[in-house]
């Protein structure tokens, strides 16, 4: 396995007074898409802002292109080239779907994406780009968070419950857009409630229960009794 | 005649008032800290003026030059130092704290300038007239309100058409989602209370050259100030202007029928605005 661009060791944190992650280790290969699958409270959303800074740990429990990046705040790990999508789009409502974008670009990171480019890879958007991004259907919503993401030209992209509200159409386009994203040796860590979605797209996962890593392993072989064991912890 | 007159400077008064107003609402906008201080700011901006004009012997608008960065900078540390602290989901600390820096900035005042009335001396400028239609306009009003035009003007463009404005509003909506983005919340409200305190700056000059004023006047700005942006509607630097003018033309108004209704006059349609539209009149913040 080539050198891991993200790398967790022993990470313990924490969801506002009680801890949610134990000890968690997990690496993610340049270039490599990584699935954390787990039911609701096994902690994934605290993994995603313990990794992109919203909640700050100890330095050395998360590396990234070996610098230490556990305790920085996530405006400077941002800086250093990790974008979230974040579960609910979480869009700016004052600002236009153009604004929402360019405001992901104005870290000025150099890369293959830009505002044209997002519009290439989305149309619609473009088409939309002067509306309130609240005005949006669900599906839309998500394409302006993606392209937000995309705009800060990442090295990782964190996908927080991508097709979490959305009708199954909707989630088939996005999913069917996912690897023209992840191209260019970007490397993704997807966060998913649909196992089979999850599986399907990415090469490794690591499922969590309980704040614990319960299962890790390839996608393409795993058993799926394996996988529910580990998911809901029975035997 | 005379009523067309009180409006017409009441209107003019207003433009002071929206400049007053203009710091507080963009402070509350962007990172909902109610600014208690707001009105001793005001005058500690007209205090550095007197200062700058007695020992610079530079006119009271050259003055600007100087006292607009220097109230900005005072503006960045402060946020940045003390009053990032105090934010959070309680809005009680903010609101203890900048009650507190009111305190000290007054006692401060009045320990280096003295309790005495000053004012500042802009020459000409202050008497200076120009007749249109039997009325006769004031240079000095005139002026104020073109100023306060201006700056309304360019605050709005600031926000709604500049990387810096975008930044206000993503940071205004969501604090964690900015922080996402690359922006350093509190270096964004530190630029932010810096912009508020620049524009407090020429209230405060402005104020100095039309009235006298002593340590202990900030509390009334501030209330001034306070039912601008109210009456104007939250959010919204345009309402805030008329806002300022709607409060300007009371006092005016309520001068001309007996000159002790003047604060009252304001006091009264500010109250009966609340009622009938207890969000403003245009209100842009909806909560």
């Amino acid at each position: 396995m080539p050198e891991p661009i993200l790398k967790i060791s022993g990470l313990d944190a924490f969801y506002e007074d009680f801890q949610a992650l134990y000890g968690i280790d997990l690496e993610v290969a340049q270039g490599e898409v990584l699935a954390i699958i787990g039911a609701n409270g096994a902690g994934k959303t605290t993994l995603m802002r313990s990794i992109s800074g919203l909640t700050q740990n100890k330095a050395d429990m998360v590396t990234f292109r070996g610098d230490r990046i556990g305790a920085l705040r996530a405006d400077e790990v941002a800086e250093k080239g990790i974008a979230l999508v974040p579960e609910g789009r979480q869009l700016f409502p004052s600002l236009s779907v153009e604004e929402n974008l360019l405001i992901g670009g104005q870290i000025g990171r150099k890369g293959p994406w830009s505002l044209s480019a997002v519009y290439e890879l989305f149309p619609i958007l473009q088409e939309r780009r002067n509306q309130q991004s609240t005005s949006l259907s669900g599906g839309q919503q998500q394409m302006v968070a993606i392209g937000r993401a995309l705009m800060a030209n990442p090295d990782l992209i964190l996908f927080d419950e991508i097709s979490l509200g959305l009708a199954p159409i909707i989630i088939k386009d996005i999913y069917a857009a996912l690897p023209g994203i992840i191209g260019e040796g970007m490397s993704a860590l997807i966060v998913e409630q649909d196992i089979t979605k999850a599986l399907s797209v990415s090469q490794r996962f690591y499922c969590l229960q309980e704040g614990r890593v319960s299962l890790e392993g390839a996608s393409a072989t795993v058993a799926r009794e394996d996988i529910s064991r580990a998911y809901f912890g029975v035997e | 005649m005379d009523w067309v007159n009180a409006v017409v400077q009441g209107t003019l008064l207003g433009g002071l008032y929206a400049l007053f107003a203009a710091g507080l609402s963009l402070i509350f906008g962007v990172m909902r800290l109610v600014n208690i201080a707001h009105g001793d700011f005001i005058v500690l901006g007209a205090y550095l003026g007197l200062s700058v004009t007695t020992l610079l012997g530079l006119h009271p608008l050259v003055a600007l030059l100087l006292v607009v960065p220097a109230m900005a900078l005072i503006g960045y540390v402060l946020q940045r130092g003390i009053l990032n602290q105090t934010l959070g989901k309680d809005i009680l600390p903010p609101l203890l704290v900048t009650f507190g820096l009111s305190v000290i900035i007054q006692n401060g005042l009045l320990e280096v300038y003295s309790a005495d009335p000053q004012k500042m001396n802009a020459g000409a400028l202050e008497t200076a007239s120009v007749p249109l239609g039997g009325l006769s306009l004031g240079v000095l009003p005139v002026l104020t309100f073109g100023i306060a035009v201006a700056v309304i003007a360019s605050l709005q463009w600031m926000f709604y058409s500049t990387a810096l404005g975008r930044a206000f509003r993503a940071t205004s909506d969501n604090q964690e989602i900015a922080q996402l983005m690359g922006l350093n919340r509190r270096h964004i409200f530190g630029l932010a209370m810096a912009l508020a305190l620049g524009v407090t700056a020429i209230a405060g000059i402005l104020l100095g050259i039309r009235t006298s004023f002593d340590p202990s006047i900030g509390g009334g700005r501030l209330i001034f100030g306070f039912e601008a942006v109210i009456i104007g509607g939250l959010g919204n630097l345009w309402g805030t202007l008329i806002g300022g003018v709607i409060l300007g033309v009371a006092q005016t108004i309520g001068a001309k029928i007996d000159p002790g209704w003047q604060l009252l006059a304001g006091h009264i349609v500010f109250l009966a605005i609340l009622a009938v539209r207890p969000n403003g009149l245009f209100p842009r913040i909806n909560e």
